[in-house]
């Protein structure tokens, strides 16, 4: 059909845009220091391999035919569009490579530099060269739309496995540090043994890839089957078409059912291990980790506060980072020596409660004001309480007291926790873990229901019993504690606080990592935080393009999974309400039921 | 079922008197008196623009009469707000309606009956045993409300969204139920529906009335849900009240019949 041609070619070139973009912002190259597989296989590379799966499978999705019903493509179809894709792909890439070879791009561009044409070139011969990358695109794309054709069953351990290998890989120096200090601690367990079979030279063993490439989706099916998380990795709007024109299953999704369930004893053991796992952390993960993880817990707070006030209460606020640095000034005027007019010294203990107390005055004082506002006026209005915030702390005016743009210095550590990274994580999870159980009390209360429904109608709330005014207060007092404790936590472990620290790229990251993780969920609070801010720390040689890398992610889980990595499920059902009606997808079968499952283990 | 088999009203749940408000130029509801007796049902009807969803929301807290009072049990809830109406005890439902699509059916019913829960948010935050109890009774009570509008067991779960239309007609009514008030106000409870579904809820309405000794007040269009169920029918023109009295009195009426009947007639 012409209309798969056509979308083969335009996928084509919008993925050869891709290539020359990322090839030339000098992201290939410098990717490609890191090695994926030891010997054979660069990151680099390997980010133009996975481009051209994805170009291959979007060229090969199922059409939408007459009637707007999904029509697949049959295999030779969508094998060639797939293979067709990848190849115009790659013939601009090939191009590209013809051209710096040629002519000496790098005046212009600094980043077409031999480097970049070492890691595209297989062959001394230009021309060569380009073939085999034309040849190499149209191949992975051809896998990519292969992939499209395989049943979600099949497709789905495969998609895992291949990202799981990615992930051993890329935490080649985390997982290589804690193999060597679990073997000094544990000295029976071949925790050396095992380092030296997944690792060599910064990246996997070829022997340790296929071993991982084989083991990963056995667990993964195993697991899959009693579980729903496989979701998280491949996305519930799959369309799984099988026959033609059938008629669209009667769907009816659950909604929330906030059922006190009682903990079974699996459960239980569960929650055992991840707390051993929580209190040996710091030892087996090393300083460094452990001050990684610090940060994570501290975003963890912001994301649980934010996500009470935007996720439970509906209420869009741009202007969180307000209440961190609230949090962060009381501890310090509180605490510090250095504070500049009026100094108590307490301890970092007795000043949380005084923390907690401005967190609820700053959380009256900015929602009474924009209680009559909605949706974009209240996120315009608190956007401006944001800035007045950071405004205020750097002003002259204020600064015989705040210290303006010179802060407030000399903090003291937490006592008797101190500064080390690997005690001051302890205090940090506690209050994480205390943050996450008072979410999910209130979550699961009349309260949260109030919320809920504020959120969903608020005149229609009003008219059925809820005090709206009260709720909204509650919900920004609630969301401000957190945020200032959050703020209290980032003083000390900085032992400063400047006004600089409070911009708004602070309330836009805490936005960012409750969407990503998915609105309105404690266990996607977690997650979110560990992708957004514990990953970029980890993989700190990328930090040129970590910018780059965190918007492409942003607008890529925007577009193809919008409820998030760990969806709550009432929002699930309202961002697919349209689909429920419009299209005739039938959802994995599992995504259906249950709660989504908490993986904090992804930190270890 | 239909019949006016009420016991003999103890006095007035509820009293409007000279009940006006203007949008600006336009004149609303013009020195409405309007009483509703105890476990009456009454309908307030009349054509479009009349006036009668303007009167149901300054009941219902939505907006405050221009002038006028309105007492409810003998007190002014004039200027009240919303919730602290609904507290008193008036319940209601929306003419489009108006459910949490994205909760559960049980769980909008729960949010029914929020106003009569007495947990303060800290001790939610806590769980207290209390908290719990007081959790599980209401859902223990809204299954009964579910049971009574007869919804099936099957849909609890279900989000409200996906339930069939009459089912959400009939979720709305549990909800306001759940409120425990002494006066449901209904909003065109069987606008959209098939004659078996508009049997269905007239007959729920009597039921309720009989079941929970609750008066109500229906805003209707179809005449034969309302001169067959209601004991007084008042009648809206223009904001004003055109006549008031029992089923046979409003169906004689020339006016009526000229303003709102009559035209029915022509067209039939």
């Amino acid at each position: 059909m012409r209309n798969v041609m056509r979308r083969a070619v335009i996928t084509g070139l919008i993925g050869g845009v891709v290539f020359i973009y990322l090839s030339l912002v000098g992201l290939v190259e410098a990717f490609d220091e890191r090695s994926v597989i030891t010997g054979l296989l660069g990151l680099g590379r390997l980010v133009l391999m996975i481009v051209a799966i994805v170009v291959g499978y979007r060229a090969a999705v199922p059409i939408r035919g007459e009637r707007g019903v999904l029509v697949p493509l049959g295999p030779a179809r969508a094998l060639g569009a797939g293979v067709l894709a990848g190849a115009i792909a790659g013939a601009m890439l090939g191009a590209l490579l013809l051209v710096m070879i040629s002519v000496n791009l790098q005046v212009m561009l600094t980043s077409a530099s031999g480097r970049l044409i070492t890691v595209l070139s297989t062959s001394t011969e230009p021309v060569v060269s380009a073939l085999i990358l034309i040849g190499g695109a149209a191949l992975f794309a051809g896998l990519g739309a292969g992939l499209n054709l395989l049943p979600g069953a099949v497709r789905r351990p495969v998609v895992v496995a291949a990202l799981a290998v990615l992930l051993i890989s890329m935490l080649e120096p985390i997982l290589r540090v804690m193999f060597v200090q679990l073997e000094a601690q544990v000295p029976l367990a071949p925790f050396g043994e095992l380092a030296g079979f997944l690792y060599s030279g910064g990246g996997l063993t070829p022997v340790a890839t296929v071993v991982l490439l084989v083991l990963v989706p056995a667990t993964v099916v195993g697991w899959a089957n009693q579980r729903r998380l496989v979701g998280v990795f491949t996305g519930p709007r799959r369309p799984e078409v099988e026959g033609i024109e059938e008629e669209p299953p009667a769907r009816r999704r659950p909604a929330t059912a906030a059922r006190a369930e009682r903990p079974s004893a699996r459960r239980l053991v569960v929650y055992a291990l991840l707390g051993v796992g929580l209190l040996l952390a710091p030892q087996i993960l090393g300083v460094r980790l452990s001050e990684v993880i610090g940060t994570v817990g501290l975003f963890v707070l912001l994301g649980l506060g934010l996500n009470i006030v935007v996720g439970y209460a509906g209420l869009l606020d741009l202007g969180y980072v307000a209440f961190f640095a609230v949090g962060a000034y009381v501890t310090a005027i509180l605490t510090s020596v250095a504070s500049p007019a009026f100094a108590p010294q307490l301890s970092f203990w007795a000043s949380i409660p005084f923390v907690m107390l401005a967190a609820a005055l700053i959380g009256l004082m900015i929602g009474a004001p924009v209680l009559r506002l909605r949706g974009d006026y209240l996120a315009i209005v608190t956007l401006g309480f944001g800035e007045i915030a950071r405004i205020l702390f750097l002003s002259d005016w204020l600064s015989p007291w705040l210290g303006g743009a010179q802060g407030i210095l000399q903090i003291p550590a937490p006592e008797p926790v101190g500064r080390d990274p690997q005690s001051l994580y302890y205090p940090i999870i506690l209050f994480c873990v205390i943050a996450a159980l008072a979410a999910w009390s209130f979550a699961n209360s009349r309260v949260g229901r109030a919320w809920n429904a504020m959120r969903e109608d608020e005149e229609v709330a009003e008219a059925t019993g809820i005090n709206t005014t009260n709720y909204k207060l509650l919900a920004f007092a609630t969301g401000a504690a957190f945020g200032c404790i959050g703020g209290a936590f980032f003083a000390v472990k900085i032992g400063s606080v400047f006004p600089h620290s409070f911009d708004i790229e602070v309330s836009i990251n805490a936005l960012a990592l409750i969407i990503l993780g998915g609105i309105g969920s404690i266990p996607g609070v977690i997650v979110g935080a560990l992708v957004l801010v514990g990953l970029p720390e980890l993989l700190r040689e990328f930090a040129e393009y970590r910018l780059l890398i965190y918007g492409a992610v942003l607008v890529t889980m925007m577009l193809v999974r919008p409820e998030g990595l760990i969806p709550n499920r009432q929002r699930q059902a309202e961002l697919h309400e349209e689909e429920d009606v419009d299209d005739q997808y039938e959802s994995d079968a599992g995504e259906d039921t249950g709660e989504p499952v908490i993986t904090t283990g992804g930190a270890a | 079922m239909t019949g006016p088999s009420a016991q003999p009203a103890e006095g007035n749940i509820l009293e409007a008197r000279k009940v006006t408000k203007q949008f600006g130029g336009l004149v609303a509801n013009r020195e409405v008196d309007f009483d509703i007796p105890r476990r009456g049902i009454v309908s307030l009807i009349g054509p479009n623009g009349a006036g009668k969803t303007t009167f149901f929301n300054q009941l219902t807290g939505m907006f405050a009469p221009t002038s006028g009072r309105i007492l409810l049990d003998g007190e002014s809830i004039v200027g009240l707000p919303p919730h602290t109406i609904v507290e008193l005890g008036i319940g209601r439902t929306f003419q489009n309606i108006r459910l949490f699509g994205d909760m559960s059916v049980i769980g909008n019913v729960m949010v029914g009956h929020h106003v009569r829960m007495k947990a303060p948010w800290w001790a939610s935050l806590l769980r207290l045993p209390a908290v719990r109890r007081e959790e599980e009774a209401t859902r223990q009570r809204a299954k009964e409300l579910l049971e009574l509008v007869e919804l099936p067991r099957r849909y609890e779960e279900d989000s409200a969204r996906n339930l069939p239309y009459g089912d959400q007609r009939r979720l709305e009514i549990a909800r306001a139920l759940a409120s425990e008030p002494k006066l449901l106000l209904l909003d065109e409870p069987t606008a959209g529906m098939n004659p078996g579904e508009t049997a269905r809820t007239t007959k729920l309405i009597g039921h309720l009335r009989d079941a929970l000794g609750i008066s109500i007040l229906l805003i209707e269009h179809d005449m034969k849900v309302v001169m067959g169920i209601s004991e007084r029918i008042t009648v809206l023109d223009y904001g004003e009240k055109l006549a008031e009295g029992t089923p046979e009195e409003i169906r004689t009426n020339p006016a009526v019949i000229e303003a709102y009947l009559g035209k029915q007639k022509t067209s039939a």
